[in-house]
């Protein structure tokens, strides 16, 4: 039973990260801002939501924990294989004024030259 | 007392999940879609998740890793589209 | 629960208008993979647990890679065409 509610807390925590990467996914003004606030929160949000479905109902463990370990990796691997077609056909990020450090053009710089 | 918490988050997921539909709808350009059918998936991973807790059947959960698995293979096309065609 | 129904199938509505009306083909076919993703979870929601499993892997992720694929080469045989015709048109006005 405190197990339970235990596990209604995590998951209400995690859909709260849930509705703040929608809600990024909204307000941002950029793709990349988009793509970072949507990713990581969803990420994060996804995770906690499943370890609060997994105590509350003991016999989803396995599959929950299958279905972590693929979220964990996956989700992080299409935002990065996204943002870097994006740079790649030339799309410069919204505040490039601040910081603009490209360490992926000096690279490709670089394996050009040699 | 729990199934009521439970039931709060599995409506913030949905409430979460409309949301992110509407930058679909109104994205300006192709990426901004393709980011948002990227959280869409997850959201609904997480919303079959919470289907299965609901509803008790254990079977439901085999379909949010087909989908995992092939909502990946879909973004990475996508992408790989947009760098230099498929 | 009819509430949820409701909602999902109106969004469902929506994506459809919304594709076909699209301008852009590519984010045409990705919100046609919307619409089976919304379609897959009301078919999970009507208890159809196995054609929601074919319609998320069939409708949602093959199609969409599918027409990708179709479209990708489409337009790659539209540039050669119209660059075999230009270089037919310039070898015409030379002759």
């Amino acid at each position: 039973m405190v197990l339970e509610i235990l596990g209604a807390l995590i998951a209400l925590i995690g859909s709260l990260f849930l509705l703040l990467a929608s809600i990024g996914i909204i307000r941002m003004p950029d793709t990349y801002n988009r793509m970072q606030a949507g990713t990581k929160a969803s990420t994060l949000g996804s995770l906690l939501f499943f370890l609060g479905i997994g105590l509350g109902h003991s016999g989803l463990w396995g599959k929950l924990l299958v279905l972590s370990l693929f979220v964990l990796i996956t989700n992080p691997l299409s935002s990065h294989v996204l943002a870097r077609a994006l740079h790649f056909i030339g799309k410069s990020p919204l505040l490039v004024g601040y910081d603009s450090r490209d360490d992926l053009a000096d690279d490709m710089n670089q394996m050009e030259e040699l | 007392m729990a199934d009521f918490i439970y039931s709060i988050a599995g409506s913030i997921a949905l409430l979460a999940f409309v949301i992110s539909f509407y930058r679909i709808i109104a994205g300006p350009e192709l990426a901004d879609r393709v980011v948002a059918l990227d959280t869409m998936t997850i959201l609904s991973l997480s919303g079959i998740v919470f289907l299965t807790h609901l509803l008790g059947r254990m079977i439901y959960i085999d379909i949010a890793l087909v989908y995992g698995l092939m909502s990946f293979l879909g973004v990475i096309a996508v992408a790989r589209y947009i760098e230099r065609g498929l | 629960m009819i509430v949820v129904y409701i909602l999902l199938g109106l969004m469902m509505l929506i994506a459809a208008v919304a594709a076909i009306q699209m301008r852009n083909i590519v984010s045409a076919i990705i919100t046609a993979g919307v619409v089976s993703l919304i379609g897959s979870i009301l078919f999970l929601l009507a208890g159809a647990p196995d054609v929601a499993m074919t319609e998320a892997a069939i409708g949602s992720a093959l199609t969409t890679v599918i027409f990708l694929f179709a479209w990708s080469r489409i337009t790659e045989q539209m540039k050669t065409d119209k660059k075999s015709s230009e270089h037919d048109s310039e070898g015409g006005s030379n002759d």
